[in-house]
């Protein structure tokens, strides 16, 4: 019997892959295609904004290559996550792309959209209810969190896909999903155990991120049997080996044993990891346990100010050697000009060639030759973030230190102007667990006729 | 003792998600895992020392024989993107592993 096969065509929708791979993959006859669009890895601002973290351009070029595939080989296309983080805006600027690429291609579909949106009284209702419970090491949700957020989501899992599948979509275009659920959603549809269905998911998710060499901008092919799946990237010069897909069942995760999700944990105590030819690897025994209650991650941003940086440089050992004095030196100044303004902003010093990548934690704080200075204000208003920012910098350009030589200024700005602004910062606001009684009841489907 | 970096093929750190910052260490071959895991040389202990943090911190510390890797996960010194954030993906957390030295066990007298 001919195994299940799935397409991951690229870790991010967006990434890319290139044409040969593509077509490898497709030479396998997948019974589906599937791609993953989102993370919270590239921080808050994304989700909480509204904004995709792919350029549209991106995005569209991808697409334009699955739905021409898809469409002609008549299979289905499920895509999670959409827009990076699965919000109302996310996924209504990928179906505006959808719908264009349609057009410019002449391809027609029923398209399922499902939004993740987590409805404001409904959360609070949920914590009332002590129904919501710190996904982590977080703070514990208040209502002000809720009310707060610009955006809230939940992650769904395999259920709105199959309930969507079920009522014959060729596209799904979803909200924030559970990473896996994309892949595997059709493999428990079509009857395949959840666990290899969800563990094959994991590793798809990623595309050949799990190969090796590893890419996060190709395709990898996974092949679904009972009591077994294996995996295989379609470019020919890179190999699925079990380090390589053992290594990446460890990605981005605490406890690679157990792997909780929506509705029930992945558990790989007992997982096999075999490799059977050169290229491919088959994985065994990998288990689903579904829990009790069924519980969904739910994630929120809220805005918390704006943000005016200044890049510059230092390359006197008179002012790089005392550097910790002069910065709070410009601080104390700072909040000796703006005392008026005490509490409604953030000043902050990145020193890097210091430790501008560990700060507390970097074991070796000693400085080189020269030093790059980033220097941040968040503020309650862009004007003071601005005003505060300002008045630091030329501070430090001046300031006087014990031993000083160059009178003229202590910094090198590589631009004019010097400052930045960068718009409003964001903090992840909610990161918690939501007992729900239906898997499906956040996210309302709606199915459309797309027509060239 | 021997230097961790002689040791492993992989040694990285990543976000597991915006609140909790991940370590893994994959080891070059089978044997090399099972001594080290034998030994416990890398521990929750080994890991809240090397970045100077406190042991209640390092939220768990596994050995992962599928992959044999070494995962430790600690809290997040701030979450992801909040201010003061300084490596948003948590991608270059790892270089005090680097110039780590993790006990090797019964034959560390008689190594070179």
């Amino acid at each position: 019997m001919k195994p299940l096969t799935l397409l991951s065509p690229t870790a991010i929708l967006g990434y890319g892959f290139p044409d040969s791979s593509f077509e490898r993959g497709l030479s396998f006859g997948p019974d589906v295609i599937a791609v993953d669009a989102g993370s919270t890895d590239p921080g808050p601002y994304y989700l909480g904004s509204g904004k995709s973290f792919v350029a549209r351009g991106s995005v569209k070029r991808d697409l334009t290559y699955l739905l021409r595939a898809a469409r002609s080989l008549r299979v289905p296309l499920l895509i999670g996550t959409a827009g990076g983080s699965g919000a109302k805006p996310h996924l209504e600027w990928c179906r505006e792309i959808i719908e264009e690429v349609a057009y410019e291609e002449g391809l027609s579909f029923k398209m399922a959209v499902i939004p993740a949106d987590v409805p404001k009284p409904y959360l609070k209702e949920a914590l009332w209810d002590e129904r919501v419970t710190p996904l982590g090491p977080v703070p514990a949700l208040t209502e002000a969190d809720i009310s707060d957020s610009t955006y809230l989501v939940a992650q769904m899992g395999m259920e709105p896909f199959i309930n969507a599948l079920d009522n014959g979509a060729d596209v799904i275009l979803a909200g924030r999903s559970y990473d896996p659920a994309v892949f595997a959603a059709y493999a428990v549809w079509k009857g395949y155990p959840t666990g290899l269905a969800l563990h094959l998911g994991k590793i798809l998710e990623c595309a050949a991120i799990a190969a090796t060499p590893g890419s996060g901008s190709d395709c990898m092919v996974g092949f679904l049997e009972h009591d077994q799946f294996m995996v295989e990237p379609a470019n020919a010069s890179r190999r699925a080996t079990v380090a390589s897909v053992a290594a990446h069942t460890l990605y981005e995760k605490s406890n690679p044993y157990l792997l909780p999700g929506p509705g029930g944990s992945l558990e790989l105590y007992q997982c096999k990891f075999e490799q059977i030819t050169e290229r491919r690897v088959a994985v065994r025994n990998s288990l689903f346990r579904p829990e009790a209650s069924h519980t969904l991650k739910v994630e929120g941003a809220k805005m918390t100010g704006y943000r005016v940086i200044t890049i510059a440089g230092a390359r006197d050992p008179r002012f790089i050697e005392p550097l910790d004095e002069i910065i709070e030196g410009v601080k104390e100044r700072t909040r000796e000009n703006f005392n008026w303004e005490s509490g409604k902003y953030k000043l902050m010093f990145h020193i890097y060639g210091k430790n501008g990548v560990m700060g507390d934690l970097e074991p070796n704080p000693r400085p080189g030759h020269e030093v790059g200075i980033v220097i941040e204000a968040v503020a309650e208003t862009p004007e003071l973030a601005e005003v505060v920012l300002g008045f630091a910098r030329s501070t430090m350009l001046h300031y006087g230190f014990p031993g000083r030589l160059s009178t003229a200024g202590n910094l090198a700005f590589p631009y004019s102007p010097s400052d930045f602004k960068v718009g409003e910062v964001y903090v992840y606001s909610v990161h918690h667990l939501i007992t729900v009684k239906d898997p499906n009841e956040l996210f309302p489907i709606t199915f459309e006729e797309v027509r060239s | 003792m021997k230097p961790l970096v002689d040791l492993a093929q992989v040694i990285r750190t990543k976000n597991a998600g915006p609140f909790e910052l991940t370590i893994d260490i994959i080891f070059k071959d089978r044997e090399t895992y099972e001594r080290i895991k034998k030994n416990n040389s890398l521990n929750a202990g080994v890991i809240a020392k090397l970045y100077g943090v406190p042991e209640e911190d390092i939220l768990s510390a596994i050995y992962f024989d599928p992959a044999c890797a070494f995962k430790a996960t600690m809290k997040r010194q701030i979450p992801c993107g909040a201010f003061g954030e300084r490596d948003i993906y948590g991608a270059q957390q790892h270089a005090p592993l680097l110039g780590l030295s993790v006990e090797w066990g019964d034959c560390d007298a008689a190594d070179p």
